[in-house]
């Protein structure tokens, strides 16, 4: 018990540092999910053509590769200096905005054409039926797979430890390293782990359950 | 005074070509009821009248707007022309109060009470006042489309199109929607309307336009096309549907 008594305070300000970069990563992924959704839907081709490259880029290639190209890649550019913490945000949000882009994408489809044309039929313009009756419809629709892609870009935040960010996961290394405890140590880390994405996933079924349509 | 002209519309979806040559002219106040085989045509020539269709070729004159023009704002002549769709399109996510208050407020930028206000007298000509704080899937088929008139209402158009207004209807809900509709047209709404009850036409129309194959093959006052058609095309439809 003394194991988990001396590591759990230091545990949970690496849980701190890992949820800091989660909310932050996950309101940039989101935008950039959004603008990109948009542009691939836009009726410019090259802009979709910009939108395509990025999903599939993103998608085909591990979160590690691009955290290493983020992080040592982009940081030998002369003009470009990012720290650790800063990298680990950029590449989750990066990462997490090419899935978002293609769940909000499949979102707006999904809502029924009739819906866009009766608004324009009343007079709104194509931004105004945008924002008011295409995507306030389609976010209720995603709300589930934006849930399971927000707990997947949180468990990416462990590999950020990696690059040395003193992350839950790093800091149950750093334990562990100290006390030889593996089985204690990463079965806390995990069960921490467990009880936030539980928590996450609570969140979700009420927030479904408040914009169900009713 | 003449509120639409339509010379020489046409229409084509790729190398289908769907309207081949519609000319007509339609009066303010007039009502005009388009009938037809499906396939004829009719709903694409009536959504060309708002441009939910683009226009392949022709023109087309809407309230003093040539809306077949590139370069017409074409949100400004929607605000005046009301749509009603056979699968109603209600905004699920609204009331049917914001149903009917979103346009005005958002493209009118009317006050929310004025707009309010305005909401609570039409749903008192559709019948439906007690249903303001309803959502959409609250509501029967025929209340459903009645609220989607309201909307449409709300903008206080010069003229009204209605596409297949009762064909997604329970037989049972048709009257109500067919009164308000009467009732619009006695007060002097110009209206063109696609539609498959021919009930409807011959009491309320003042003229019936038979579509097929991407033509107006006939057009005339319901009593006479009606009783007299004069196309066989005309007749061999009459028999099937009266």
């Amino acid at each position: 018990m003394d194991v988990i008594r001396n590591a759990f305070p230091y545990l949970m300000d690496g849980l701190k540092v890992t949820l800091y970069i989660f909310v932050i990563a996950l309101i940039l992924g989101f935008i950039i999910g959004l603008i990109v959704a948009l542009l691939r839907l836009a009726p410019i081709k090259p802009l979709n053509w910009i939108a395509k490259s990025y999903i599939n880029a993103i998608r085909g290639t591990p979160v590690i590769v691009q955290l290493f190209f983020i992080y040592f890649g982009l940081n030998t550019i002369p003009w470009i200096s990012m720290d650790k913490t800063t990298a680990g945000i950029v590449t989750i949000a990066i990462n997490a905005g090419a899935y978002f882009a293609e769940i909000i994408r499949a979102g707006i489809q999904s809502v029924d054409s009739g819906q866009a044309e009766a608004a324009r039929s009343l007079g709104l313009t194509s931004t105004q039926t945008m924002r008011y009756i295409v995507l306030p419809q389609a976010f209720r629709r995603m709300l589930p797979t934006f849930t399971n892609q927000s707990i997947i870009s949180l468990k990416d935040t462990s590999l950020l430890s990696i690059i040395g960010i003193a992350d839950l996961t790093q800091r149950g290394q750093i334990q562990q390293a100290a006390t030889y405890e593996s089985f204690k140590i990463w079965l806390m880390v995990g069960v921490i782990y467990f009880i936030i994405i539980y928590a996450l996933t609570l969140l979700a079924n009420f927030l479904e359950r408040r914009f169900e349509i009713r | 005074m003449s509120i639409i002209q339509v010379q020489n519309l046409k229409k084509s979806f790729g190398d289908l070509e769907v309207l081949k040559d519609i000319s007509t002219v339609i009066q303010e106040t007039e009502v005009v009821c388009v009938i037809g085989p499906s396939g004829s045509g009719k709903s694409t020539f009536l959504r060309c009248l708002n441009r939910l269709e683009e226009i392949t070729d022709g023109e087309v004159i809407v309230n003093g707007h040539i809306i077949s023009s590139k370069t017409v704002n074409i949100n400004k002549v929607r605000e005046e022309v009301g749509m009603v769709f056979q699968q109603f399109n209600l905004f699920p996510h609204k009331s049917v109060l914001e149903n009917i208050t979103m346009a005005p407020m958002k493209v009118r930028l009317m006050n929310k009470d004025v707009a309010k206000q305005r909401a609570y007298e039409l749903l008192d000509k559709v019948g439906l006042r007690e249903k303001a704080d309803s959502y959409p899937a609250q509501l029967s088929g025929g209340q459903k489309q009645r609220v989607a008139i309201a909307r449409a209402l709300a903008m206080d158009p010069k003229i009204m199109l209605f596409d297949e207004p009762t064909s997604a209807l329970d037989p049972e809900m048709v009257g109500d929607v067919l009164d308000v509709m009467k009732q619009l047209a006695k007060e002097g709404m110009t209206m063109v309307v696609v539609t498959h009850e021919m009930g409807f036409a011959r009491e309320v129309g003042d003229r019936v336009m038979f579509m097929d194959g991407g033509y107006v093959v006939e057009e005339n006052v319901p009593e006479e096309l009606f009783s007299h058609p004069q196309h066989i095309r005309t007749q061999s439809f009459l028999s099937k549907v009266l």
